[in-house]
């Protein structure tokens, strides 16, 4: 659904050129549910940020559902990232003083669609917040928060959700809840889930593990669905 | 996005900071409100000296000394004392058989304090001839205006404008008693006797709060009006042209006349018709409206600056909101349509509360007493327009760069923006 061929990303601050990326090829199909693991500046956000049309490579081809993204304009890619990605952050990223109803309905404004209401209240529903739909971020915890940012990215029922650190600022047990919606998710409705952790008991919920050293992709392995329920068992070198 | 979504919108966050957004357009209500609260005492100044003007009558030109002529004007007897004009330049001019001239009147105006029993006002006499009722279109309400005869004898009588008669005899007709006028401070004192009662002058008519006397009954008793050469000293003449009669020529014969009256080639009066003393005053008027719509204006002009610092401002603190709406699908138009509609919807809400606290505090003003003097407010609905198109531009205009601003945000880095 997603690939990226040999994609390169370089930042250059004050001169010195930093590689984000460094050739990094990567493919992922639909309903697939793929944790990336690595240090620090390993270059994972990087790649979540080409990966949900946010940043563009420097080098290297990027195909959103067979086709190449480079030659889209930023409105173009505005728009298809509205429609086919879902973002859930660390930081939650709500705004401020409006209601969860109100955060979940955003998107489809700016998709012009009918039915905002009804289908952000059914996107709060699927997340569990049935009795918080008219809550402040304030008046929310922060499970709640980040299921509202959840509720927000599935509203356009999008191909991809990319997470970046969604569990870092939550406590293991309501992390742990977070990750069961995800499979929840990916189970019964086929949804594709990329996240970024450091967690290996996060990270071990998904199918996949790719991890990351300085801008290279090191490994990609699919999980031991033995073991399924994530107890650390997974030996992880982080 | 749809323009309704994007009113909606810009309504929340408008909301969401009533704080902020309500010291934003407090500028611009300000600005609005009295561009049009300014503009309209402007025009009603204007207005109030326009009636006046052509409350005297109609078809009028008035001849007065020239300002160079008379040194000091410190009221009393100063004024007349020092005046160009004699009663004989009035008299040569009716009897000179300019064309176009229906009657001729002069008089002397001379603040004077009127005494009946326990009741006083102070009032303005006016010294003339039974012509000056003709000319000012003055209509009588009881007894009689100042007549041929009294002109001729000269007796203490005296005709009292509508609300001077109202004060000193309450509810009584006046006629055939006696008033007191108190001159220069009450160094004279005379007794008259009343001789008619002026109705009630329309409009803004100065008629109203004076005493009319023959200037005759004074002539005789106040020596010191007299020039050594024994001519009369009036403060003005008025002269009352037919209808259609040509004003200029008019002018012309009557300065000649007073010229070789006066045995000088340059003029120690001025002559000017009805319609030129409406054009000055318009003039003046006209510069003062100038000056306090500029005032307004600048008012404006820093209201509208207050809105494009507090978009500013908000692009900056609001980064991260702006990286969010990018995330979740916003295009670079949608950003600049909501700043835009954010700063317009402001300016919009700021120009109307301006417009109806301009408009009510003009309404308010109107008719009022302020430090003495009667206001007349005109609201201007150009005022209204033009304040309003600018509270709209400046909307655009404080808009449109901070929404380009917002456009350059990059929304990874407003995303890790913490």
């Amino acid at each position: 659904m997603i690939r990226l061929a040999n994609v390169t990303r370089v930042y250059s601050t004050g001169g010195a050129a930093v590689h984000a990326l460094a050739g990094v090829s990567l493919e992922i199909g639909r309903g697939e549910f793929v944790s990336v693991m690595g240090q620090s500046g390993c270059g994972k956000s990087t790649l979540m940020n080409i990966i949900g049309l946010l940043d563009r490579p420097t080098t290297g081809e990027y195909f959103v559902a067979g086709k190449s993204a480079a030659g889209l304009s930023e409105d173009a890619r505005a728009r298809l990232r509205g429609r086919a990605f879902g973002f859930v952050f660390q930081s939650y990223n709500l705004l401020p003083r409006m209601t969860a109803l109100e955060q979940v309905e955003l998107p489809l404004i700016y998709q012009g669609v009918p039915n905002r209401k009804q289908r952000a209240a059914e996107a709060l529903l699927r997340v569990g917040l049935r009795d918080r739909i008219m809550h402040q971020p304030t008046e929310l915890s922060g499970g709640e928060q980040q299921r509202v940012a959840i509720a927000r990215s599935l509203v356009v029922d999008p191909l991809l959700l990319l997470a970046d650190e969604p569990t870092g600022a939550l406590d293991s047990e309501t992390g742990a809840e977070l990750m069961k919606l995800f499979t929840e998710l990916v189970e019964e409705r086929g949804l594709t889930v990329v996240q970024v952790t450091h967690e290996p008991q996060v990270a071990a919920y998904a199918h996949r593990i790719v991890r990351m050293l300085d801008g290279r992709i090191i490994e990609d392995a699919a999980v031991d669905r033995g073991g399924k329920d994530p107890k650390g068992s997974n030996g992880d070198s982080k | 996005m749809s323009l309704v979504d994007a009113f909606r919108l810009s309504l929340r966050s408008i909301f969401a900071n009533r704080l902020r957004s309500g010291l934003t357009s407090l500028g611009l209500i300000l600005g609005v409100g009295s561009v049009i609260l300014l503009i309209a005492v402007g025009q009603g100044t204007q207005q109030e000296i326009t009636d006046r003007i052509r409350g005297l009558g109609t078809d009028l030109i008035f001849v007065e000394p020239s300002a160079a002529a008379t040194t000091s004007q410190t009221g009393g007897f100063a004024g007349p004392l020092e005046s160009t004009l004699v009663q004989g330049d009035a008299l040569a001019i009716a009897a000179n058989g300019i064309h176009g001239v229906l009657s001729v009147a002069a008089h002397t105006s001379i603040d004077v304090q009127a005494i009946a029993g326990p009741n006083n006002v102070g009032a303005e006499i006016v010294a003339t001839s039974s012509e000056y009722g003709e000319v000012r279109d003055l209509e009588i309400n009881s007894g009689s205006f100042i007549t041929p005869l009294h002109d001729e004898e000269g007796p203490l009588v005296a005709v009292l404008g509508a609300r001077v008669a109202e004060t000193l005899y309450p509810g009584n007709d006046s006629v055939g008693r006696e008033i007191r006028l108190s001159f220069a401070g009450g160094r004279l004192s005379l007794g008259f006797v009343v001789a008619g009662v002026l109705e009630e002058q329309g409009g803004v008519s100065e008629a109203n709060d004076q005493v009319f006397i023959p200037l005759s009954s004074i002539a005789s008793r106040v020596r010191f009006l007299f020039t050594p050469t024994g001519g009369l000293r009036v403060s003005q003449i008025d002269i009352q042209t037919a209808s259609g009669a040509d004003e200029k020529q008019v002018k012309e014969e009557v300065s000649e006349l007073l010229l070789f009256r006066h045995e000088t080639f340059e003029p120690d009066f001025v002559i000017q018709s009805q319609d030129e003393l409406i054009g000055t005053a318009t003039a003046v008027s006209n510069t003062l409206s100038i000056l306090l719509g500029s005032i307004g204006g600048i008012s404006l002009l820093v209201g509208g600056i207050g809105v494009m610092n507090i978009m500013l401002v908000s692009v900056t603190e609001r980064t991260r909101e702006i990286g969010i709406r990018r995330a979740v699908g916003a295009t670079g138009t949608d950003i600049v349509q909501q700043f835009v509609t954010e700063a317009l919807t402001l300016c919009i809400f700021g120009g109307l509360a301006g417009i109806a606290i301009g408009t009510g505090i003009s309404l308010a003003m109107d008719g009022r007493e302020l430090g003495g003097q009667e206001m007349t407010t005109v609201i201007q609905p150009w005022s209204i327009a033009v304040a309003f198109l600018v509270a709209v531009a400046v909307g655009l205009g404080s808009g449109s760069y901070p929404a380009y601003r917002a456009t350059k945000v990059d929304p990874i880095a407003a995303l890790r923006n913490e």
